[in-house]
């Protein structure tokens, strides 16, 4: 909502020296958002003056046209300036910038040579002073517009201050000057006059024009007249139209001029037909579906069965609160003109306008509630000023079809604007401020407040709390802290993702927030097999890019995109981590039950609806290209391989409280992974994801560098951390004694490490894989792994037998799984 | 060779005089301080301590001597050969600290220089910072909880008195998916749609979290971002309550100094409703009221929706941006850097924010 504070001084007395700043407060402090507060008359610097053209001399020889002129600017000598319009003659009265001065958006006015001859200043036209679009030339004043010298400012309009707020969508009355000028009034405590209530014409017997409105939900009021005769060629007058300008609508006619001034002025959207073109009685309702409207835009429309239109015998002609049609619409040479104002159901027009991406004045001030008693004051107000400009005859007949239901009395408690807010407001305080918004209050306890016919949101006693805590002012609310109540913080599972990610982070990762949208082709990039149920993704029905649609179903997916873009950026040794949900498939193509308002769920119903919500499981994935240990001027640094990607699944189950005994890994084959070089990573034996080398085909579709490896789990899976037994730390020597088996290649070092644990026995402390050694020598397909066995008991000190027996059980538990042999035996 | 009784021979017995034992003495202290480390001192230990040393040789003399002298010439024996041993030791512990000081300086290294080996990671600045809002609430007594991202429409919108006729219900700002009655949620508020349907009041929970809107990636807007929501349910909750909990938690995020302004507006899920700017006295562009959210008494409506008793029970919720806070109070510019995962964004921040 735009418009001049000029304008709003004609309905509220405001303070002769009201500041900008206390403006802004003032409307701030009443809901509204303040967009802009310009005053005009600081927007162009220095001399703004209004000049006599005295000599016009046309100079030739150029590109265009040019004029050289001496202008009386009320100086002594005549001001030389060269100007390129030509809508001006010698004698009239023009806008004069003078050298020093400065025009808005910062160009600087000099004295200087051009074409020849010295310019002195600039001739002004309305757009080069802010005032408007309009280039065609310069401004030409009326003929007793001002005396030259004098300031222009206030000749031209440049004395105003420009109000530019934003209107919450429950308050359509501050849509209007009426509206903000009744806020204000309560801001400054300031006398207010009501343009709305102003006496109106009533219905009359007859009508005049024969109209019927067939569905009083749509329109539970419409109002009309008529007058003939009128000079089609008579112009707005030009306070309209700069107030107009200033509300950001372009003037067109007297007539659409006047109707769009008063719904800036009450908030009342109204519509003029060309009484002249209309074909038979109106009709009200609603389209038929299928029904076909040309609307002023030009666009032709398909309507919908919730439209409402306005139809003669030709059809629809407007396209009732949101766009007038084209075959009834004023015309430049129309003299009979018939005036609509009606009443529309909000939400109807909402609807339509969204249909039909409407957004028009009207269907936001309809959206947001209008004024029903504003039909006929506004027409009054149209008619007379019509009249007053363009002359013609009003027909004494007015149309005025009534359905409005009055507001209902809302019972409010006067105690409970405190109790709701904890401001000790005593009930005349809540009577005062109540009265004060146009409410009226009878009765004490309850109190019956009648909310005024401009405030359609007020229905509940909870919308009076807020008009009584809003008047009372915001900023005069205590602080204070609620009691404290027993809580139990953070869970375990978001515990569980700080932890893991504070490891990965203390581990060299770094953390990313991809975007969990994918575009399709991606899971065939990763080499997903054609049932692999990480396709099934969720769509979204408008995504921003329509190459990538889908939700997730992987962290992988979308990571190495990031890991893309930093390689993009000149980043070559890269390890980042990813903690997030994925979306996995399962929803319905049936919609969940449908859940009221009006109550609570029932318990069945709120499951059922969540068994539609598809599973989003948090997930933590790390990728890592190039050197994951840098190297330096210690020497060499160390490569990422598939085993750091092994690393990270470790740590994050141990981060999350799963003693290693639990975890098992295992050679498995799954994309996007080398079928040679991943690991399944299982708790319990249950595999919660997958780590090591991106397959090669992988890493070649998605141009990643080679030997990329990678790691995905799915968090929510991990069991919950058990609480950790201490134990008891024995204090007696340990036994050490290596081994060195041999044994074939396939066999797991994971395999032969259990099978040592388990021959071993309790004795066994712990055991390290400290050598692993291939050669032919070993026999073909053989290699050997060397082991460091400690041995330790906790009451005694072992002996050398003791220790020895159980190395040799360890060794006979492999054999005889695996078939191993002491190396050197 | 001799015998107890063996006359005094002087000559024999010249070794044991005073003197030399003396002059033994002084060779061997003066040839000690000549040393120069441990090594030559070494050297120089038979020479004056070793069996041939005059010392050692007088010594021997001893037998000779007449019963009556010798003692005397034992304890003058005695106390030169203990007068060369405290000058050898004296002078080897001299030479011990040297040495133990010139160690110490050829072992000197550059600690200046890298040793970065084993880099560091670094968490992302809104996980850190979404970890600290919910700790300071867990600390007054919250509960932190959580809710789908891809959640039903009722708990997104319908429950929270945003009607079917909302315009932010369009797809303008909603991303819809081809599952009927589920959006991807606009805001972290359905979590506490969630919380009174499965609670009971008392409720105090925040609800932090990411969310999604159909808005164009620029400088300050982002179509996935974060935001941090907190519901109070409970009996005799007023707004003075909510500017308490809000003013606190201002102060816990931007100091002292910080405090809040409130402006009138409007949402469905709060009435009376209100947006906030926090003072914010570190701004890198000098002081100033920043923007800082919405809040406001739970709508009747929604505690109805979610089956709570609007007479027995008051509450009041509050939401902000994580990302614009981050954004302001971290002095980060851009809202891309905050999602395009450039690693030197994460670096930056480290294991803090």
């Amino acid at each position: 909502m735009k418009t001049s504070l000029s304008w709003l001084r004609d309905y509220v007395e405001l303070p002769a020296d009201l500041t900008a700043e206390q403006l802004d407060d003032a409307l701030t402090n009443l809901g509204m958002e303040v967009e802009s507060i310009v005053d005009q008359a600081a927007t162009v610097k220095g001399d703004l003056v209004v000049g006599r053209v005295l000599t016009i001399e046309e100079l030739t020889g150029f590109k265009k046209p040019i004029r050289f002129c001496t202008v009386d600017v009320g100086r002594g000598v005549p001001q030389e300036i060269v100007c390129g319009a030509r809508n001006f003659a010698e004698g009239d009265l023009v806008v004069v910038i003078l050298p020093g001065g400065e025009l808005p958006g910062g160009f600087k006015i000099g004295a200087r040579k051009t074409y020849g001859r010295n310019s002195n200043g600039m001739i002004c036209s309305a757009a080069e002073l802010g005032l408007g679009t309009d280039h065609s030339g310069i401004i030409v004043l009326p003929a007793h517009a001002g005396t030259p010298g004098q300031d222009a400012r206030p000749v031209v309009g440049l004395d105003d201050v420009l109000v530019e707020v934003e209107i919450t969508p429950d308050r359509g009355y501050e849509m209007s000057l009426r509206g903000l000028a009744r806020e204000l009034s309560y801001a400054f405590e300031a006398a207010y006059t009501d343009p709305g209530r102003i006496p109106a014409s009533g219905a009359t017997a007859s009508t005049p024009y024969e109209t019927k409105v067939e569905d009083v939900v749509g329109c539970d009021r419409f109002s009309a007249r008529v007058v003939r005769g009128i000079d089609p060629h008579a112009p707005s007058p030009e306070w309209m139209q700069r107030r107009l300008l200033q509300a950001g609508i372009r003037a067109i006619s007297l007539p659409v001029d006047i109707t769009n001034y008063l719904m800036l002025e009450l908030g009342q959207p109204m519509h003029v037909f060309d009484l002249g073109r209309l074909n038979g009685p109106l009709v009200v309702r609603r389209a038929r579906p299928g029904e076909k409207l040309t609307t002023l835009d030009g666009v032709a429309r398909v309507l919908d069965a919730e439209d409402m239109v306005i139809c003669d015998d030709s059809g629809p002609i407007s396209l009732a609160a949101v766009m007038g049609g084209e075959t009834s619409e004023w015309q430049p040479e129309t003299v009979d003109v018939l005036l609509e104002a009606a009443h529309w159901d909000p939400i109807m027009v909402g609807r339509t306008a969204r249909r039909h991406k409407l957004f028009s004045e009207a269907a936001k001030r309809w959206e947001r509630g209008v004024d029903p008693t504003l039909t006929l004051p506004a027409l009054e107000r149209a008619v007379q000023i019509l009249t007053a400009h363009a002359g013609g005859t009003v027909d004494e007949r007015v149309l005025d079809l009534d359905h409005v239901r009055k507001p209902d009395v809302i019972l409010l408690d006067p105690a409970l604007p405190a109790q709701r807010i904890g401001v000790p407001y005593p009930a005349e305080r809540v009577v005062e401020l109540l009265t004060r918004v146009g409410c009226t209050v009878a009765g004490v306890e309850p109190l019956e407040v009648t909310p005024p016919a401009w405030r359609p949101d007020l229905v509940a006693p909870i919308d009076l709390v807020e008009e009584v805590a809003r008047l009372g002012g915001y900023n005069d609310i205590p602080s204070l802290l609620p009691p404290a109540r027993g809580g139990t913080g953070v869970t375990p599972a978001q515990q569980r993702r700080r932890t893991v990610g504070r490891a990965m982070a203390e581990n060299g990762y770094a953390e990313v927030l991809s975007y969990p949208f994918v575009a399709p082709g991606l899971a065939d990039a990763l080499g997903y097999p054609p049932d692999d149920p990480r396709r099934s993704a969720v769509r979204l029905t408008n995504p921003l890019s329509e190459e990538e649609p889908l939700l997730r179903t992987s962290l992988l997916a979308p990571l190495l995109g990031t890991l893309k873009r930093n390689l993009g950026r000149g980043q070559r040794d890269l390890a980042l981590y990813e903690i997030g949900a994925v979306f996995l498939p399962g929803g319905s193509s049936t919609p969940p039950p449908a859940m009221g308002v009006d109550r609570r769920p029932s318990d069945e119903d709120w499951e059922t609806a969540n068994a539609f919500v598809p599973h989003q499981p948090w997930h933590v994935a790390t990728v890592a290209t190039g050197e994951i240990e840098p190297s330096g001027w210690w020497g060499p640094g160390r490569a990422a391989i598939w085993a750091d990607a092994v690393e990270a699944a470790r740590i994050t189950l141990a981060a999350s409280g799963i003693t290693a005994d639990r975890v098992s890994v295992a050679a498995a084959e799954p994309a996007p992974w080398h079928p040679g070089r991943c690991a399944a990573i299982a708790v319990d034996g249950v595999v919660l994801g997958h780590a090591g080398e991106l397959h090669p085909a992988v890493i070649s579709a998605l141009e990643l560098p080679k030997r990329t490896v990678a790691m995905e789990l799915d968090l929510t899976a991990i069991p919950a951390a058990p609480v950790v037994q201490g134990g008891r730390i024995s204090s007696f020597p340990t036994a050490l004694i290596d081994v060195a088996l041999v044994l074939d290649r396939a066999v797991p070092a994971a395999g032969v490490e259990a099978a040592l644990a388990e021959g071993a026995g309790e004795l066994l402390e712990s055991v390290a894989l400290f050598d692993v050694y291939e050669s032919d020598q070993l026999g073909e397909g053989k290699r050997s792994l060397a082991y460091k066995l400690t041995f330790r008991a906790p009451d005694r000190t072992l002996t050398s037998e003791e220790a020895l027996a159980a190395r040799d059980a360890a060794v006979a538990s492999v054999s005889a799984k695996f078939g191993a042999t002491l190396r050197g035996a | 060779m001799s015998y107890r009784n063996d006359p005094y021979d002087p000559k024999q017995a010249s070794l044991l005089s005073p003197e030399a034992l003396s002059e033994a003495v002084g060779a061997a202290t003066a040839a000690f301080a000549v040393a120069s480390d441990l090594d030559a001192l070494g050297a120089l230990k038979p020479a004056h301590l070793g069996d041939r040393s005059p010392i050692s040789l007088a010594r021997r003399e001893i037998g000779s001597l007449p019963p009556a002298a010798k003692s005397d010439a034992g304890k003058r024996v005695n106390e030169a050969r203990q007068a060369v041993q405290a000058a050898f030791d004296a002078r080897f512990a001299e030479l011990e600290v040297e040495r133990a000081a010139r160690v110490l300086v050829e072992e000197r290294v550059d600690v200046t220089l890298p040793w970065d080996r084993r880099p560091r990671g670094a968490r992302h600045p809104i996980t850190t910072l979404m970890e600290h809002m919910g700790d300071l609430f867990a600390g007054m007594g919250y509960d932190v909880v959580e809710g789908p991202e891809l959640e039903l429409e009722w708990a997104n919108f319908d429950a929270l008195n945003i009607g079917p006729d909302n315009p932010v219900r369009g797809s303008m700002d909603t991303f819809y998916v081809d599952l009927p009655g589920l959006v991807m949620r606009t805001h972290t508020s359905p979590g506490q749609v969630r919380s009174m349907l499965t609670r009971q009041p008392p409720i105090y929970v925040v609800c932090p979290g990411r969310v999604y809107r159909s808005d164009e990636l620029d400088a300050t807007h982002s179509p996935v971002f974060h935001q941090i929501e907190g519901l109070v349910v409970d009996e005799g909750i007023t707004m003075a309550h909510l500017r308490g909990t809000l003013d606190h938690f201002a102060k816990a995020m931007f100091g002292p100094d910080a405090r809040t302004r409130w402006r009138p507006h409007y949402f469905p899920f709060t009435e009376p409703s209100a947006e906030f700017d926090v003072w914010f006295a570190q701004h890198r562009d000098g002081p100033r009221w920043v923007e800082w959210g919405g809040c406001g008494m739970v709508n009747p409506r929604v505690l109805v929706a979610c089956g709570i008793d609007p007479d027995r029970y008051s509450g009041f919720a509050f939401g902000m941006g994580v990302d614009r806070t981050l954004m302001f109070r971290n002095g980060v510019g851009d809202m891309r850097d905050l999602v395009e995962g450039d690693v030197r964004f994460t670096a930056n921040f480290g294991m803090e924010v």
